[in-house]
C-alpha cells in the first residue's frame, strides 16, 4: 500500500467523523494504558511466586505453605541500618522448616539453613549484601551500573557478621582468625585500622628492635634472611621483600653500622667446654621450651609453640655470646620480651647455649660472601630501609617509625570500585581484588612496596573475611545496634610481686583480670581456689596436674624469698567476692569428715556422676584423661572453692569444659567431703 | 565502512573463540610423562570445612602402576560439583607420584564428592572419589563446641595437642562418623542424650549432662554436626503423603 493509499484508508475508516476519532483515539489511549499492567503481570518476581504455588500445591503439606504464603511484593525494613530488603517477594520460602532439604526443594525456594538470626526480621541483603530493593534477579544479585555490591561469595560471608559482632563469635572461626591475623602478621604497623570505638587495631606480633642487632647475629645472617626469611624458618611471619643482591647487602651493611651495643651482652662465653648434647636436649625439654618455640623436625612439620620465634636454625642465626647472655636474662636485651627470666644456673646456662648453638644449617650461609660496607652502602641501605618502611614494624636507630606508612584500611570494604585498579584478566569485585592483593602483592606493578607473604590458602580467605567487615556500615553503625568488643585489659600486679610477674613473664602463659595469654590456667581467682602450702611447693617445683598434658609450667628456680612473695600476693589478691575461702574451713571438712557422707560422695562420684570418666581418684583404677587429676585435691584446693565450683563451674571459669550438672547442695556437700579426703601423699603433694 | 565491518567481524569471532574456549583443557598445556593404573588418596579426604572455604588440609592424590608403584609425570585431574574450586585443577604428579591440589567447597552444606582423574597408556580412564563435608553456620558452630566438650572422649583419634579419653572409658562412646547406630537415634533422644546425660535413655552414667552449661541452640547445632558428618549418611524422615 502506497502512502497515498494508507491516507486515503485513514481519512475513511478512522477520521471519517468525530464519533471515528473519538471511537480510535480511546482504543489507542486503552492499549497505552495498558502496557504498565502488562509488563507488570510478567514481571519475574510474578513469575516465580506463581512458580512457588505450583511447587507447593504437589505437596503433602501444601495447605499449611499456602497459609503462610502471602502474594505480592514482600519488603524487610530496616530503618537505622538503612536497609530495604525485598528479596523475600521471591524468596517467598526463606523460613518455611520444611523447605530446607536441598534434595527436594528447587531455588529460589529453599528454606534458609538455621542461624543466629530470624531471617524474617532482617533480610537476605544485610549478610548477603547485592541489592536489596531490587525485584529482578539481575540487579540483586550482580553488579549493576547503578550499585557496585553484588552477592558476596560464600566463602567470605563471615564478614557481615564482623559488620555488628565487634567481638568474636563462636560460629565465625574465619573471621575471628582473619582479625587474628591482622595483628598476628603485623598488617597493622602499616596499614592503621580505626575502629567505630575509636580504637585501633593493635599488632600482637612484637618485632624485634634491630638497635642492637650486631650483638645478636651476623651481617651475612641478616643478608640471607632478609634475601629470604623463610628459608631462614619456615613458620616466619617476615615477608619476603624480593630485594635484590645488592638491596640486601646494602641493608644489611646499615643495620650493622647502626647498630649500638647493649652493655654486659657480649661478655666472652664462659663453661666452652664440651657438653653432652643429650643433657642439653633434656633441659630444653624440661625448660618447656617448644611450648612457645617451634622446631621443624625431619618430616618437615613444624613443632611446638607459636609465641616465641622458630629455633630450628638458631645456631646458624645468632652469636653463642648473645645466647648465653639472653638465656641468663632476657631483659637486658629486651626488656618487653615474653620470655620469661628462668633463672638459669651457669651450668644450665652453658648446657642450653651449646645446645642450641648446635641447631645449624651450614647451607644457609656458605654462599654469602660479603666484603666490607662501603659508606655509599650503608647511605643505600638507609635510604632502602626507610623506603620500604622497615621502620614501621621494627626499631632502628636513626630512622623514625612512619605513620601512615601504607594506605589505611579502616573502610576498605566500601572502598569502591572506581578507585581500585583491577589487574587485566582480574574479576572487577572487592572481595577478589583484596585476595589477589593479599596473595600476591607485586602483581599489581613493580613499583608496588608491599611485600609477599608466605600465606595458606585458609590464611588469606581468612584476612580477606575480616577486611571486607570494614564496611562504611561496620563504621556508621550506631554503638547502640552493635554487639562490642571486650575492651583490653592492661591489668598491671601491683608491687614487688608485680615486679616479679612482670620478670618471669607470667602473662604470657596465665591471664589475670582479662588480661594475658590462654595456654596456661586463669589465675584471677588463684587465692580462693587453691591451699598455701601447695601453692609454695609448686612453684618451687611445678608439677602437671592434667595426665595428658604435654605442657607444663616451667620450673623457674626461684628463691625462696620470691616464693613467699608471689604466695602472699596471689593468696592476699586473687580471691573471689562470691564466697569466703575459709567458710567450709574446720567444721566437717578439717579433720575426720563423717564417714559416712564420705562413703556418699564417693558413691555418687563413682555411680551417679561418673566423676571417673574425666577424672583420676584411684590411680590403679580410674583412668579419666579429660580432667585434672584429684588424687592430691584435698591438700591442693579449698573446700568452699570445690563446693562452688561442683555447683557451677561455669560461674567461678567462663566456659570450662565441666559441664553444670545442677547439683543439690547435699550432693555437693557429700562429694566435696570425699574430695577432701583426698589428700595423696605428702611427697606427691609438691611434685607427682 | 568495509574496515568497520570487518573490525566487527573480528571482534566478533574472537568473542565466539572466546566463549569457545572458556574451559581451556588444560590437557592441552600438560603433557603426561607418565601413565599409571591406579589413583589412590594420600590424604586430605573426609576433611570438614566451612562452606565456600579453602579446605584446612591440601587433597593429595597418587599414581600408581600395576605394581603400585608411584609414577611421576602422570596429568591428574579434579572434578567436583557446582561451586567446587581447585587450586590447580590438574598437573602433574611430582617424584613422588603425588599431587596436591587446594580444594574450596561450594556455598551448599553436606557431602560433596570429588573425583579425581587419570588415565593409563591406552588412555583408559581411571578414576578415584574422595569426600569431603561442607558445613553450613549451624554445623560450623556444632563443630567448635564438639571440638571443645565432645571430641575428647567421643573422638577416637589422638593429636598431639588433644590425647583421647576415648581408650580409658568403660563404657565406650559412639564416635560421630558412626551412622549405623546414631542414624537410628532420633533427634529428640539425641537432645535428651546431651541435655540430660546418658542415664536420661538408660545409657552410661559416664556421659554427664550438658543442659544446664549448653543453650537450646547448641544442642540443636551440635546435632547438625553430629547428622551432617554420620558415615553413611544421615537421611531425615520425609513427608508421609497422607492419601487423600
Amino acid at each position: 500500500m502506497s502512502a497515498q493509499g494508507i491516507k486515503r484508508w485513514l481519512r475513511r475508516n478512522v477520521l471519517a467523523s468525530p464519533v471515528h476519532r473519538f471511537g480510535w483515539a480511546s482504543l489507542l489511549l486503552l492499549i497505552a494504558l495498558a502496557v504498565a499492567p502488562t509488563k507488570d503481570f510478567f514481571n519475574e518476581w510474578r513469575h516465580y511466586q506463581r512458580k512457588y504455588r505450583k511447587f507447593i500445591s504437589t505437596r503433602p503439606d501444601s495447605a499449611a505453605l499456602q497459609h503462610h504464603f502471602t502474594g505480592g511484593i514482600q519488603q524487610v525494613w530496616l530503618p537505622e541500618l538503612g536497609v530495604v530488603d525485598r528479596c523475600t517477594t521471591c524468596h517467598v520460602a526463606v523460613t518455611e522448616k520444611n523447605l530446607q532439604n536441598a534434595a527436594y526443594v528447587p531455588e529460589p525456594f529453599r528454606a534458609h539453613p538455621p542461624v543466629g538470626h530470624n531471617v524474617k526480621d532482617w533480610g537476605c541483603a544485610i549478610c548477603h549484601r547485592g541489592q536489596g530493593p531490587a525485584t529482578e534477579v539481575a540487579e540483586a544479585h550482580s553488579t549493576t551500573h547503578a550499585w557496585e555490591e553484588p552477592i558476596l561469595p560464600a566463602r567470605y560471608l563471615e564478614s557481615s557478621c564482623g559488620q555488628c559482632h565487634r567481638d568474636s563469635l563462636t560460629g565465625t572461626p574465619q573471621l575471628n582468625l582473619g582479625r587474628n591475623l591482622l595483628g598476628r602478621y603485623g598488617c597493622v604497623h602499616c596499614h592503621s585500622i580505626k575502629l567505630a570505638d575509636g580504637s585501633a587495631v593493635q599488632p600482637t606480633d612484637d618485632p624485634p628492635s634491630l638497635a642492637h642487632i650486631a650483638d645478636k647475629t651476623t651481617r651475612e645472617w641478616i643478608y640471607a634472611w632478609l634475601k629470604d626469611p623463610q628459608s631462614y624458618a619456615v613458620s616466619a611471619t617476615m615477608p619476603n621483600y624480593k630485594l635484590t643482591d645488592e638491596d640486601a647487602r646494602d641493608i644489611s651493611a646499615f643495620l650493622m653500622a647502626n647498630s649500638t651495643p647493649v652493655e654486659g651482652d657480649t661478655a666472652p662465653i664462659s663453661g666452652g667446654k664440651a657438653v653432652d648434647p643429650a643433657a642439653g636436649a633434656s633441659l630444653y625439654g624440661l625448660s618447656f621450651c617448644a611450648s612457645c618455640h617451634a622446631v621443624q623436625n625431619a618430616a618437615g612439620n613444624v613443632v611446638g609453640g607459636d609465641v616465641g620465634p622458630e629455633l630450628t636454625k638458631i645456631g646458624s642465626k645468632v652469636k653463642p655470646e648473645w645466647l648465653q647472655v639472653w638465656l641468663r636474662n632476657p631483659r637486658i636485651y629486651a626488656p618487653e620480651t615474653a620470655m620469661p627470666h628462668y633463672r638459669f644456673t651457669e651450668p644450665q646456662v652453658s648446657l642450653l647455649t651449646a645446645y642450641l648453638g648446635n641447631k645449624t644449617d651450614t647451607d644457609l650461609l656458605a654462599n654469602v660472601h660479603l666484603d666490607a660496607a662501603t659508606p655509599e652502602q650503608i647511605a643505600h641501605g638507609k635510604r632502602l630501609a626507610t623506603e620500604y618502611g622497615c621502620a614501621a614494624c621494627h626499631e632502628i636507630n636513626g630512622i623514625k617509625k612512619p605513620d601512615n606508612f601504607a594506605p589505611e584500611l579502616t573502610r576498605i570494604g566500601s572502598k569502591p570500585l572506581v578507585q581500585i585498579s583491577f589487574l587485566p584478566g582480574m574479576k572487577h569485585s572487592t572481595p577478589d581484588y583484596i585476595a589477589t592483593k593479599i596473595r600476591q602483592p607485586r602483581a599489581f606493578g613493580s613499583g608496588t612496596k608491599m611485600p609477599q607473604y608466605s600465606l595458606a590458602p585458609a590464611q588469606i580467605d581468612a584476612l580477606t573475611t575480616a577486611l571486607l567487615a570494614l564496611t562504611d556500615r561496620a563504621h556508621d553503625l550506631p554503638f547502640a545496634l552493635t554487639v562490642p568488643a571486650k575492651a583490653p585489659s592492661n591489668y598491671q600486679p601491683a608491687g614487688k610481686a608485680g615486679k616479679l610477674m612482670a620478670d618471669l613473664a607470667c602473662f604470657s602463659c596465665h591471664a589475670i583480670n582479662g588480661r594475658g595469654g590462654d595456654m596456661a590456667p586463669d589465675l584471677t581467682w588463684e587465692g580462693s581456689s587453691v591451699q598455701r602450702p601447695w601453692l609454695q611447693a609448686f612453684l618451687k617445683n611445678p608439677g602437671t596436674l592434667r595426665p595428658a598434658l604435654i605442657r607444663r609450667m616451667p620450673q623457674f628456680n626461684l628463691s625462696e624469698s620470691d616464693i613467699n612473695e608471689l604466695t602472699d600476693y596471689i593468696m592476699t589478691v586473687y580471691q573471689t567476692p562470691a564466697f569466703d575461702r575459709d567458710a567450709f574451713a574446720g567444721g566437717s571438712f578439717a579433720g575426720g569428715a563423717m564417714p559416712a557422707e564420705v562413703e556418699q560422695g564417693r558413691q555418687l562420684f563413682y555411680s551417679k556422676y561418673g566423676c571417673q570418666g574425666c577424672h583420676i581418684v584411684d590411680t590403679k583404677a580410674d583412668k579419666g584423661y579429660v580432667g585434672p587429676t584429684l588424687t592430691q585435691v584435698g591438700s591442693r584446693l579449698t573446700a568452699a572453692w570445690i563446693y562452688h565450683w561442683l555447683k557451677n563451674p561455669q560461674s567461678l571459669q567462663p566456659g570450662t569444659l565441666e559441664p553444670n550438672r545442677n547439683m543439690s547442695d547435699e550432693d555437693a556437700h557429700a562429694l566435696t567431703a570425699f574430695l577432701m579426703t583426698q589428700k595423696g601423699s605428702g611427697k606427691q603433694g609438691a611434685k607427682k | 565502512m568495509t574496515r568497520y565491518w570487518r573490525t566487527l567481524l573480528a571482534a566478533g569471532l574472537a568473542l565466539a573463540t572466546a566463549g569457545c574456549t572458556r574451559k581451556p583443557a588444560p590437557a592441552a598445556a600438560l603433557k603426561p610423562t607418565g601413565f599409571g593404573a591406579a589413583l589412590v588418596e594420600s590424604s586430605g579426604g573426609k576433611q570438614a570445612g566451612a562452606i565456600g572455604t579453602a579446605l584446612a588440609q591440601p587433597v593429595i592424590v597418587q599414581v600408581n602402576d600395576e605394581q603400585g608403584t608411584a609414577v611421576a609425570g602422570a596429568l591428574v585431574s579434579f572434578t567436583g560439583p557446582v561451586g567446587v574450586g581447585f587450586d590447580p585443577a590438574s598437573g602433574l604428579t611430582d617424584s613422588s607420584g603425588q599431587l596436591s591440589t587446594n580444594v574450596a567447597l561450594g556455598s551448599m552444606s553436606g557431602r560433596y564428592q570429588l573425583i579425581a582423574h587419570t588415565a593409563t597408556k591406552a588412555q583408559k580412564p581411571v578414576e578415584l572419589k574422595i569426600e569431603e563435608i561442607a558445613l553450613g553456620y549451624q554445623e560450623q558452630l556444632g563443630f567448635q563446641l564438639n571440638n571443645k566438650y565432645c571430641a575428647s572422649c567421643h573422638d577416637p583419634e589422638s593429636t598431639p595437642e588433644r590425647v583421647s579419653n576415648y581408650d580409658n572409658l568403660e563404657v565406650k562412646p559412639h564416635p560421630f562418623t558412626e551412622g549405623d547406630t546414631l542414624n537410628k537415634i532420633s533427634d529428640d533422644d539425641l537432645t535428651a542424650i546431651i541435655g540430660h546425660g546418658g542415664p536420661a535413655l538408660n545409657r552410661s552414667a559416664l556421659m554427664p549432662p550438658y543442659g544446664y552449661t549448653l543453650s537450646k541452640a547448641e544442642i540443636e547445632a551440635l546435632i547438625s554436626y553430629i547428622r551432617v558428618v554420620s558415615d553413611p549418611p544421615y537421611r531425615p524422615a520425609g513427608l508421609v503423603y497422607a492419601r487423600k
